[in-house]
């Protein structure tokens, strides 16, 4: 049988505003990905240890805080330094429009804004992902 | 009566058999079955054969048990709703100059945004905060801070309301420390703390402590400010955040009384008389999309409250009886596609929440689903509770809805889907256990889910969003928070730590571990740590050492 995509939803940072990483959790687990969510204040270094630990294909940030610029690449650095380059990554939350080319270029694959749809996220994901 | 209800009764089926018949054969409706915004059933028509109501018992009289017409007799005759808008970003100066802009331009009270760091009690300089400091309000540190924040301001005049949950003492101690510094005495003082921890754990996350401590240092607040600070409200027993996480507005006020009665019983548990502290709670609801439901809301969480703290807990004075409350506009309402049109949802919301009859209103800014507010979206939302003050007709008289059959119907619809929320938690234990085995949490995600699986597939039509759209460019001119903030913080707090007398501090904070560790209130070495400048994270961390901090277990 074919292995399912496996995502870890987290959050990162102080910021406690859940809703949005809930909602895509079971999104993404209606869609029939395996999903391990992190639960509130996450650092980089614990999503990028979880990731490991749980063996997935892709990190799903969701962040309200407005600190996104500093924890996502930071995120993406703690991916990296534990040998997950390959692992996709990508964010939601109030990200303004012009903060999202910088997260692209340090390795956040796309950034999902509010009112986008839950399968915009899982569409893009299915067709990044080839479940390892 | 009887007799007048079966003759409408009689004729409601008559009218309502030759619309069958004939109306609805060539006019259908445009759906089967119609909902208010949280999907309670809307019927076709209300008369009064809807509604089962008795005047004098469940209405009543303004500034009267059950209060379901308001907690003033006169309500906005007398005086306007607080009109405050939550502010707070940056460093202490930058608000303290948002503040002076507001007041300058009509605004009646202040509302204290905090950013994350200090909401958890972490100070700027914390590896936790990195990235955070200043972004979703003020960074404040130390007693320092909080002077730059009040600076010009005088607290005897201005009522204050903070946003603060987890660490309430210290920073309601550093309050009282800046207004004895203007020479004004913590009797005079008046706002509001948050101060509600049970809705952290449920729905908005800024917990430091377990529930045992949070819920002492809570009643050690109720029993200091009955004293000292009489005029304070002690806490805002939030609704606002569980209906932001996505409950309905039955859940909203049926999670939120059930939240009000663990904090009375935990008062009367630490030996407070009801009637001492019970007048110093108020409460914080949210102001949604559906007009009439949100106006049925508030009419309903007013009978209930009293009904609770009359029958159940024996309070005798009127003023335990009132729910008192802040209403701010919903946030998760507001789109990022066409913002302009947020001004007219929030506008809407607002005039629910007075028609609702409430004691302050903030309105949030059209650019909200974007960054933090500017200068000018700020002005326009403030404009809009001006503008529904003076020119709409809302203020002119007391409760304008009341006797609409379609709002006292919905009023006591949600007031009984409340009371079977609140019934359910009590057998559960109470709301810290509900919370703690994740009911409160997962009903609300529950809720969450199916509006958004109704947005998506476009039974639920949010306007610019699912229909309507345009194409648009990106917006300008959003608010940014310097990056600096969190290097001048760290500065800031090196200076004043260089400054102060250390033997002071740490006197200070070994008397707070002692009082941690015993029994006696902890409000006092507090507010000695506080002026000794001891920074908020060196007030918490001494708080964390004693009580430990809360690990939630996440499901989904």
């Amino acid at each position: 049988m074919e292995r399912k995509i496996r995502v870890l939803v987290a959050k990162p940072g102080l910021d406690g505003h859940d809703r949005g990483a809930k909602v895509i959790a079971r999104a993404f687990r209606d869609a029939g990905f395996e999903v391990i969510y992190t639960g509130l204040r996450q650092t980089p270094d614990q999503i990028a240890e979880a990731a490991l630990q749980e063996d997935v294909d892709v990190v799903a940030l969701s962040i309200l805080s407005g600190a996104h610029n500093t924890l996502l690449p930071k995120t993406v650095q703690a991916l990296k330094e534990r040998g997950m380059a390959d692992v996709l990554v990508v964010g939601g939350g109030v990200i303004p429009a012009e903060d999202i080319p910088g997260l692209k270029a340090s390795g956040v694959a796309e950034v999902f804004t509010p009112g986008t749809p839950t399968t915009a996220a899982v569409t893009f994901i299915q067709e990044h992902v080839q479940p390892a | 009566m009887a007799d007048e209800r079966a003759r409408i009764t009689a004729e409601q089926e008559r009218w309502q058999k030759a619309l069958e018949e004939k109306t609805l054969v060539r006019f259908p409706e445009q759906k089967e079955r119609f909902t208010t915004n949280s999907g309670m059933t809307a019927e076709r028509l209300y008369t009064p054969a809807n509604v089962t109501l008795d005047y004098l018992t469940d209405l009543g009289f303004p500034g009267e048990y059950p209060f379901t017409r308001g907690v003033q007799p006169t309500m906005y005759r007398g005086r306007f709703w607080t009109m405050r808008q939550y502010a707070g970003f940056g460093t202490a100066e930058e608000s303290n100059a948002r503040y002076k802009y507001l007041l300058s331009n009509g605004t009646m009270g202040l509302s204290v945004a905090f950013d994350l760091p200090t909401q958890i009690g972490y100070d700027s300089d914390s590896p936790l905060a990195e990235g955070e400091v200043g972004k979703v309000g003020v960074a404040i540190d130390s007693l320092a801070d909080m002077e730059i924040l009040f600076d010009g301001i005088p607290l005897e005049k201005v009522s204050t309301s903070m946003t603060i949950n987890a660490p309430a003492s210290v920073l309601l101690a550093m309050y009282i420390a800046v207004a004895e510094k203007q020479g004004v005495p913590s009797t005079k003082l008046s706002g509001t703390i948050q101060n509600d921890i049970l809705k952290e754990y449920a729905a908005r996350g800024t917990y430091i402590y377990p529930p045992g401590p949070s819920m002492r240092l809570i009643t050690d607040i109720f029993a200091y400010c009955a004293e000292q600070v009489p005029n304070w409200n002690t806490i805002s027993i939030s609704g606002y955040h569980i209906r932001e996480a996505g409950s309905t507005a039955a859940q909203e006020v049926g999670f939120t009384l059930a939240n009000g009665t663990a904090y009375v019983k935990a008062a009367l548990a630490a030996g407070l008389n009801v009637d001492t502290f019970a007048p110093q709670l108020s409460f914080f609801f949210n102001a949604h999309n559906d007009f009439f439901e949100e106006v049925a809301k508030f009419r309903a969480a007013r009978r209930l409250w009293a009904k609770i703290m009359k029958e159940e807990f024996g309070a005798r004075n009127p003023k335990s009886w009132m729910l008192r409350f802040h209403t701010q506009t919903g946030g998760s309402t507001l789109t990022a596609q066409q913002p302009m049109n947020n001004i007219v949802r929030v506008a809407l919301q607002a005039f629910a929440a007075v028609c609702g009859g409430t004691q302050s209103l903030h309105t949030n800014s059209m650019d909200e689903a974007l960054a933090l507010p500017t200068e000018e979206s700020v002005r326009v939302a403030l404009r809009t509770q001006q503008i529904i003050a003076y020119e709409s007709g809302a203020a002119e008289t007391v409760d304008p809805l009341a006797g609409s059959y379609y709002v006292e119907n919905l009023t006591n619809e949600i007031e009984q889907a409340a009371r079977a929320y609140i019934d359910k938690i009590a057998d559960m234990g109470g709301s810290t256990r509900a919370i703690e085995t994740g009911y409160m949490q997962r009903e609300i995600q529950e809720s969450a889910y199916q509006y958004q699986r109704q947005v998506e597939t476009g039974k639920r039509v949010i306007v610019g969003l699912n229909k309507f759209q345009v194409e648009e460019a990106p917006p300008q001119n959003l608010l940014r928070v310097d990056m600096s903030v969190q290097e001048s913080q760290v500065t800031k707090i090196a200076a004043v730590k260089a400054k102060r007398d250390q033997a002071a501090v740490d006197r200070a904070l070994a008397d707070l571990k002692a009082a941690a560790e015993g029994t006696a209130n902890l409000m006092p070495p507090i507010l000695a740590a506080v002026k000794a400048y001891a920074t908020l994270q060196e007030i918490c961390d001494v708080m964390r050492g004693t009580f430990g901090e809360y690990h939630p277990s996440e499901e989904l």
